[in-house]
């Protein structure tokens, strides 16, 4: 009930926010929105499937370089055809990376995460004429839902269109998770969390069905980075760097990987800590690292987990 | 009797030691089967190579006529045979009702629906409650199997077996870490159950003679690697030899 409730406030001051809120502070909720939708995924390999990927963010990169390609080498404009394009290039790279990563779990998957999103960093930097080397690619301004909105400045297109496209589409990704964490799949991937010897006597095929798992967070991945790179004008090589992996990693944890909703509010609570952070010390990662101990000893559960409430996922 | 699972002269070695001998066996529709052996008679080995959890060195495993030589468990759970393990498998974190769905899902082929709604599916939320039911969980469907009882444990890692309507069961030790007072009660519900559940044979590995003896149509008796008598329960007991061998003792 209180989840609902505070679902419902959410949704509802996100909606205004544009209205009430400074530009500035609208234009930190756009990379928050996309995290969202990447972490959606994320959290169904760890948090449903119980597999960490520590290579998340090799998705997130994907993503915003298929913006950034199609924007400046190719006449696509529409936002609709890069997410698309986004995701169907992240679920293109995730089966033969998944193929290899689902043979293995705990530490061992994570390191092979890490390991193919490190790879895919030093391709993004040594391949310089095809992905702009460490200076990376820019993202021109997409068009959405067709309108190029050409009266708009930037902050206003992004304040305005472009937010309540990405708004819509992190609504979009969180009813298409809730539909996938609540389907047969669903139920069979926590199965496999919860014992994989048993799930596999019971019928259920273990790798599988991790395999679709690792491709559906790819897909979740690449939408998420697709809609990064445009507020932000640039796809970089450190968007596949593995400290970025580690911040995804951080955000779960921050609004708690066994709420549904966990991955959403732990993307927000980032952007605005980050910034506020980085407001009054240069030295805001290292906040940041003893944030991430004190919220490990104290509240594994948690942002989320601090809500009263008997079901755990 | 038509054959249900049949091994032909199967062979294994780990090394240099040989855990089945030259092992033949042919299980028909309709047995309560029970092996039984001294520790180390290659029980467990016969077990896992009939459930193609492992692969024979040689001869033959076949199940249904399909060659499942190693198979592995899903393939076989697919087929209908379904396996129930000594020590207490469950899901901790999944309920009563969420564990039998599990396999109840997969037994239908829908475990991999992904936009499906699992509430609104009625066929398997009756099925689970069928099984539930039959195995005395029918008041736990909403309740983590972590939080179980001991004994309620054993019996809903049972019923997830069960739950995928096998027509071959195999059960190691169904009543090890029950109490002797309720062991029997297990035992009857289990039988109950594969009546009800349509389960054609099964096949038990068991020490407790009680409940060998008590509840078998036909003993096979392993001993070093090697099928040493194979029979109904009159027959093994009425031979000294194999009650020394088997039972360590002569039956009085």
């Amino acid at each position: 009930m209180i989840v609902r409730a505070l679902g419902a406030l959410g949704i509802t001051a996100l909606l205004a926010a544009p209205l009430i809120a400074s530009p500035y502070q609208c234009t930190l909720l756009l990379p928050a929105f996309a995290y969202g939708i990447a972490l959606l995924g994320l959290n169904l390999l760890f948090s449903t499937t119980g597999l960490l990927s520590f290579g998340h963010a090799l998705f997130v990169a994907l993503g915003a370089y298929t913006a950034a390609w199609l924007t400046t080498r190719t006449p696509v404009r529409s936002l609709e055809v890069i997410v698309l394009a986004a995701a169907a290039v992240a679920a293109a790279v995730a089966v033969p990376v998944g193929l290899l990563c689902v043979r293995y779990v705990k530490i061992y998957f994570g390191m092979l995460t890490l390991a193919f999103g490190m790879l895919f960093y030093s391709f993004l930097y040594k391949f310089y004429a095809l992905t702009g080397g460490d200076e990376g690619i820019r993202v021109l301004r997409p068009t959405v839902l067709g309108q190029p909105f050409p009266s708009l400045d930037k902050v206003a297109f992004l304040t305005g269109p472009f937010y309540y496209y990405a708004l819509a589409l992190l609504l979009l990704a969180a009813l298409v998770m809730r539909r996938i964490v609540r389907s047969p799949f669903g139920l069979s991937l926590r199965a496999i969390r919860e014992n994989a010897d048993k799930a596999a006597f019971v019928g259920v095929s273990v790798r599988r069905y991790r395999f679709y798992a690792f491709v559906i967070a790819a897909v979740f991945g690449g939408v998420g980075g697709a809609l990064l790179a445009v507020p932000t004008g640039l796809a970089d090589p450190l968007l596949a760097y593995w400290t970025h992996s580690g911040n995804l990693v951080f955000m779960l944890l921050l609004g708690g990987f066994q709420h549904f909703l966990g991955p959403i509010v732990g993307a927000v609570v980032f952007i605005f800590l980050q910034d506020l952070v980085m407001s009054f010390t240069a030295y805001w990662r290292f906040v940041f690292g003893g944030l991430l101990a004190l919220l490990v000893i104290f509240f594994p559960g948690g942002l989320l987990g601090l809500l009263p409430r008997g079901r755990t996922a | 009797m038509s054959t249900l699972l049949e091994a032909v002269d199967v062979r294994k070695r780990y090394g240099t030691f040989t855990a089945l001998d030259g092992v033949t066996l042919t299980i028909p529709a309709g047995q309560f089967v029970s092996i039984v052996g001294p520790n180390g008679a290659g029980k467990t080995t016969l077990v896992n190579v009939l459930t193609g959890a492992v692969a024979p060195t040689s001869g033959a495993v076949r199940f249904k006529n399909h060659d499942v030589s190693g198979a592995g468990p899903v393939r076989l759970a697919q087929l209908g045979m379904a396996r129930a393990f000594q020590l207490v498998n469950v899901f901790p974190g999944l309920t009563v009702g969420e564990t039998i769905a599990v396999a109840a899902l997969a037994r239908r082929g829908r475990g991999a629906r992904l936009f499906a709604s699992l509430a609104a599916d009625q066929e398997i939320w009756d099925a689970v409650a069928t099984v539930a039911e039959l195995f005395g969980l029918g008041a736990s469907l909403g309740r983590p199997a972590r939080t179980l009882p001991q004994g309620d444990k054993k019996l809903l890692d049972v019923a997830s077996a069960f739950a995928l309507q096998p027509e071959v069961i195999l059960l190691d030790e169904p009543t090890s870490g029950v109490s002797t007072a309720d062991k029997h009660a297990v035992m009857n519900v289990l039988v109950q159950a594969a009546a009800r559940m349509g389960v054609k044979a099964i096949v038990q590995v068991e020490h407790d003679m009680d409940i060998v003896f008590g509840y078998s149509d036909r003993i096979v008796a392993l001993h070093q690697g090697r099928v040493l008598a194979d029979g109904p329960p009159a027959a093994l007991q009425a031979d000294d030899t194999v009650m020394a061998t088997v039972v360590g003792r002569a039956r009085a």
